[in-house]
């Protein structure tokens, strides 16, 4: 998991940073040029401001997305049923932390250290994926994220790592490759509850019903009212609009949902055969901005939990510290 | 009678090692720092593996229910781990000095099991006993360090160190007339042989680190674990083990 399609941005700052993207015009030719032919950028080599400020934002918000998301999950590791579930939820969370951790690292490469980006984390500069501002109830709803949230989050991240940026590629082909075996065990789990009890089956398509919205969420909002600039995309940044993703997901996975006789709550929801692309129900992008920017379910109950890990976590950083060390940024 | 002995040595193992495990995965998440989170979760992983490794030995072998029952679905009483184990992580010092004494007591309890006559435990002690040198040497590593890091840091491992001290000496709780059986059928050398090894073990370390080892003599060992009397501490931890488990045990989850 877990990186959304949508890289949030206050809306204010925008105006003045396209501007300085003309500072350096040859370079920046030469730069696009080297991007359009597809080669990578890699740490030292030089980038307009705005490119490298846009990739810390993308990958800081992956990051976060990672160890935020470990939570929801995180507490059914306690109660996953039976020595399997356990041992693979662990895992699976566990990986999760290690996706952060490589991600920090590539934004480090950057220029902003693990501890500025945590710090945003936690002061709410810095945002995350808004799927995991809501609860995780029942063991159902970690079937559902295991399966359909990293399902989504695969999607993008296959996307992203054929961006430009070389350091973040390269730790997303190797979330990709580990993501794939969570998805495996995600849809196993939701595979046991869709053919169990009539109990079992009850459980998920209530947590389906509750997670539908956030997942239609997942990619951001629609392509006619998204803010990002054309520029985001040249530059391999952002690597396919937020609709083609989530058209992607739907094929994928609607008819795998549906497979199982487990209905969606959305009367619309169809393919259209003549375009291709499905139709859905307007998912309420208020409640989308509402969520994001605070008000969900559970964005202060997360972000008490990281500012616990942090707190109490302090004095041992602290003691790791030398004196005589000076903090390098690691290369890639 | 001896395999009802190899049992109950198998049972208190398996429950020290499931319930640490449990306490391990709760940092998940919760690190100060994410490399310390992955560990603990590694750690768990290990743990709990081991610990189904066990139950599995005693349903195949020794006659005993199945694994997932036996571990998720008995009453608190009938559990025999010890009372380290069940107490709630704390901070991260308290963790970390009760992973380096139960890692060491574990080292020494599998070592030991490497020429047990009974096959099934001496071919687990041969896989465990690999996983078990990255836990120690994880243990050992941080220790070392957060003793030797500054006055808080120092006086969080000696204080965690005097805390526990009483619980992790609890592990080697006598193990009554089975014991005995056990001890003549070679299957182990028996808890006073043990907890001797472990003192050899842990005492180079904490001189290293510049920790007091309290009096022995003066400590009172946390016992009563291994006869299915615990702490408060068991009870939520079970309801929350067993919370889906518990919902349909018949069914497939």
């Amino acid at each position: 998991m877990y990186g959304g399609g949508y890289i949030f941005e206050e809306p204010n700052n925008r105006q003045v940073r396209e501007e300085k993207i003309h500072d350096e015009p040859e370079k920046l030719a030469a730069f696009e040029d080297r991007i359009a032919r597809g080669e990578k950028i890699e740490p030292g080599d030089w980038m307009p401001a705005e490119y490298r400020r846009q990739l810390i934002r993308l990958i800081e918000q992956h990051a976060h997305s990672e160890i935020i998301g470990a939570l929801p999950e995180g507490t059914w590791i306690t109660r996953a049923p039976g020595f399997k579930r356990k041992l693979a939820l662990i895992a699976k969370v566990q990986d999760e932390i290690g996706h952060g951790q490589l991600l920090y690292n590539a934004a480090e490469t950057l220029g902003k250290t693990r501890e500025a980006m945590i710090n945003d984390l936690l002061s709410g500069k810095s945002k995350y994926s808004n799927v995991f501002n809501y609860p995780a109830k029942t063991w159902a709803d970690v079937t559902v994220i295991g399966f359909l949230i990293d399902a989504a989050a695969i999607v993008n991240q296959v996307a992203n790592s054929k961006g430009s940026y070389g350091p973040y590629c390269r730790a997303l082909e190797r979330i990709c490759y580990e993501e794939s075996f969570h998805l495996k065990q995600g849809h196993d789990a939701f595979i046991e509850l869709a053919t169990g009890t009539p109990a079992q089956r009850e459980m998920l398509q209530d947590a389906l019903n509750r997670w539908w919205k956030p997942i239609m969420h997942f990619f951001g909002p629609p392509d006619k009212t998204s803010q990002h600039s054309e520029k985001l995309m040249q530059w391999k940044v952002k690597m396919a609009s937020n609709d083609d993703m989530r058209n992607q997901f739907l094929d994928m996975y609607v008819p795998k949902i549906w497979e199982l006789g487990l209905t969606l709550p959305d009367p619309l929801l169809r393919k259209n055969a003549e375009t291709g692309r499905w139709e859905y129900s307007d998912p309420d992008w208020d409640e989308f901005f509402r969520v994001i920017n605070g008000g969900g379910p559970c964005n202060e109950e997360r972000l008490q939990v990281r500012k616990w890990a942090e707190e109490h976590g302090r004095w041992v950083r602290k003691a790791l510290m030398k004196p005589t060390e000076k903090h390098t940024l690691p290369v890639a | 009678m001896l395999n009802n002995a190899i049992t109950d040595l198998m049972t208190k193992m398996a429950d020290d090692e499931l319930i640490q495990g449990h306490r391990n995965s709760e940092w998940t998440g919760l690190g100060p720092v994410m490399e310390e989170d992955i560990a603990f979760s590694s750690m768990a992983q290990d743990k709990i593996g081991h610990s189904w490794a066990l139950y599995r030995i005693i349903e195949e072998n020794l006659g005993g229910r199945q694994a997932d029952l036996f571990a998720f679905c008995r009453p608190e009483n009938e559990y025999k781990c010890c009372h380290l184990v069940e107490y709630p992580n704390s901070g991260y010092d308290f963790s970390l000095m009760r992973h380096f004494l139960f890692d060491q007591a574990e080292a020494v309890r599998y070592e030991s099991m490497l020429e047990s006559s009974f096959e099934p435990l001496q071919q687990l002690s041969r896989k465990v006993k690999g996983e078990l040198k990255y836990h120690t040497l994880h243990a050992n590593a941080w220790v070392m360090q957060l003793s030797k890091a500054g006055e808080e840091s120092y006086d969080r491992m000696q204080t965690a160190l005097n805390e526990i001290i009483a619980l992790a000496a609890g592990i080697f709780e006598p193990g009554k007339a089975h014991e005995q059986v056990l001890i003549d059928a070679k299957v182990y050398p028996g808890e006073k042989e043990l907890y001797n090894r472990w003192l050899d073990r842990i005492y180079p370390v904490l001189v290293k680190a510049s920790l007091n080892l309290p009096a022995l003599e003066s400590i009172t060992p946390a016992y009563g674990g291994r006869n299915g009397q615990h702490t408060p501490y068991l009870a939520p931890l079970l309801k929350e083990m067993g919370e889906v488990f518990n919902l349909d045990t018949a069914a497939n989850w």
